[in-house]
């Protein structure tokens, strides 16, 4: 039974229904029920076409629930009409489809899950795991989103930006469970940049392939976060950072920059060196003026002080930090960072302590903890 | 089997017996401390009575129902006294003396020195019609 097979399929099938007729969540409905139905019979009989076979029992079952559905009677004699057999349509709905689950009517939260289910096939189990929540609170979101998107046409040109966004989100959820958010959003981010050429598709695809290449050093055998400086580059994952660069590259040479190449940018300059020692600095803060410039972000701003310590020293970049709000995420972490490198390891201390009790996760609290406790340790020498 | 809930607070409780707040500990000593919890965990989870565990950040807020229009929001209407949550695990287990064993298991996670915090924890049972805990 080949499962990644199947989830493929998904969002052509729907894609297919929806031509034909059916509402959104009618269409996403009937294909569930026609996967649930292939995962039981495909073992013993694997089918010739598995798209046409698919689209065949989907539609079936779609006919069935509008026959059931008497409020739909008007609807029912207009689909009546069986379509011809034959082979499934070849025309592609999916890039339709990601920018229906990625509508503005929807929060971002309820895009990510409608693009993992209806674009990535996943069943409401998989996605309820993945976010730490019961199957049933999950169906519930599903479904709510669903009715949000109904009656609003498949074939409307959406906004690339909010799909990025969405694929973005899901890739930062992590993983649990049986599926790792973040190999799903790259499954995902391959499709779509297969589908349009849209340089910063290519751009989110780079930066994706770049994070998730140094994943496996990014943290301890005991769960503990290792910072980039510390990590053990050997880990990281050579055929990944490849093919991120190389992505990253062709989109650059189209010259219409965003900010999410100007991110893989400042990932590959960190995948580039081979010791920390050796990373360019000065380039990488070159690119945190553009990100700053393309996006105004805060966390951009913070990001950069980051670089500009490491370019020119830790008072260069306490002058820069002096321009940021401190409320900001992490303002006191990085004050820490910058205020032990300048010889100030009393001040680090508390600063990192502070950190640590606004820490939005707990293995980023217990490394703030132990920055701090490791400073303090040293000045009671 | 009956649901325990395990709370941890950051005040509220009376001080531990060894009473240092982490950023003074040594950074092995906060590494063997989350390790503790971590193991504890894991083995309640090889016996089926791990249910959940979660942090909770230290902020938090009191609101209430004050009239039509936005409820009023405080830091907290015991400001003496303030009580505030660290984070909870919630056991699945078979006796209320079961609970009170593991609880006291958990107090004795290592701090400063390695040597047991012996904070308090809070047991409450979850309400249920198979609760088994001591209510006479």
């Amino acid at each position: 039974m080949d499962e990644s097979l199947l989830r493929a399929l998904t969002p052509t099938v729907i894609g297919v229904l929806g031509r034909r007729g059916a509402d959104f969540a009618a269409a996403e409905d009937a294909v569930q029920d026609a996967l649930v139905e292939a995962v039981r019979v495909w073992p013993d009989d694997p089918p010739r076409d598995p798209t046409g076979w698919l689209v065949t029992v989907a539609w079936r079952k779609f006919l069935d629930a509008a026959r059931a559905d008497t409020s739909r009677k008007h609807r029912e004699v207009r689909l009546e009409v069986e379509p011809t057999p034959g082979p499934a349509e070849v025309v592609d709905d999916t890039l339709q489809l990601y920018f229906l689950c990625a509508h503005p009517s929807l929060t971002p939260a309820s895009a990510a899950a409608l693009t993992l289910r209806a674009v990535g096939g996943l069943t409401t189990r998989q996605i309820a795991q993945a976010y730490l929540v019961p199957e049933a609170t999950m169906a519930q979101r599903i479904s709510r989103a669903k009715r949000t998107v109904s009656g609003i046409r498949f074939d409307q040109r959406g906004d690339v930006a909010t799909v990025l966004r969405v694929l973005y989100l899901v890739f930062n959820e992590g993983y649990s469970g049986d599926v790792d958010l973040a190999a799903e959003a790259i499954r995902l981010t391959r499709q779509l940049a297969a589908r349009t050429s849209h340089e910063e598709v290519a751009g989110l695809l780079a930066l994706m392939l770049l994070h998730h290449a140094r994943r496996p050093a990014r943290t301890g055998a005991d769960g503990r976060l290792v910072p980039l400086a510390e990590q053990d580059r050997s880990l990281w994952n050579t055929h990944l950072i490849a093919e991120g660069v190389d992505i990253l590259q062709a989109a650059l040479a189209r010259d219409r920059l965003g900010e999410y190449q100007a991110q893989a940018a400042i990932a590959a300059l960190h995948a580039d060196a081979r010791t920390a020692a050796e990373t360019d600095w000065v380039q990488i803060v070159e690119w945190y003026d553009e990100l700053v410039r393309l996006t105004g972000n805060p966390v951009a701003r913070l990001n950069r002080v980051v670089a500009v310590g490491e370019a020119d020293g830790p008072r260069a970049g306490l002058a820069a930090l002096a321009g940021l709000d401190p409320a900001l995420p992490r303002h006191a972490a990085v004050a820490a960072y910058l205020h032990e490198r300048d010889g100030d390891p009393v001040t680090a201390a508390r600063l990192y302590a502070e950190a640590a009790r606004s820490a939005p996760s707990v293995p980023e609290r217990d490394h703030l903890t132990r920055q701090a406790a490791r400073l303090n340790a040293k000045l009671r020498r | 089997m009956a649901k325990y809930l395990l709370l941890k607070h950051y005040r509220g409780a009376p001080a531990s017996v060894n009473d240092v707040p982490m950023d003074q500990w040594t950074p092995e000593e906060v590494s063997a401390h989350v390790q503790y919890m971590r193991d504890f965990a894991a083995r309640l989870e090889d016996t089926g009575e791990f249910v959940d565990t979660q942090a909770l950040s230290p902020e938090g807020t009191f609101v209430r129902y004050d009239g039509e229009g936005r409820p009023p929001v405080t830091d907290g209407p015991f400001a003496e006294t303030k009580d505030v949550i660290a984070g909870w695990m919630v056991i699945d287990v078979e006796t209320y003396e079961r609970a009170l064993e593991l609880a006291g298991e958990l107090s004795a996670a290592p701090g400063a020195g390695g040597k047991p915090i012996h904070e308090w924890l809070e047991v409450r049972p979850f309400l249920g019609a198979h609760s088994t805990c001591v209510t006479e």
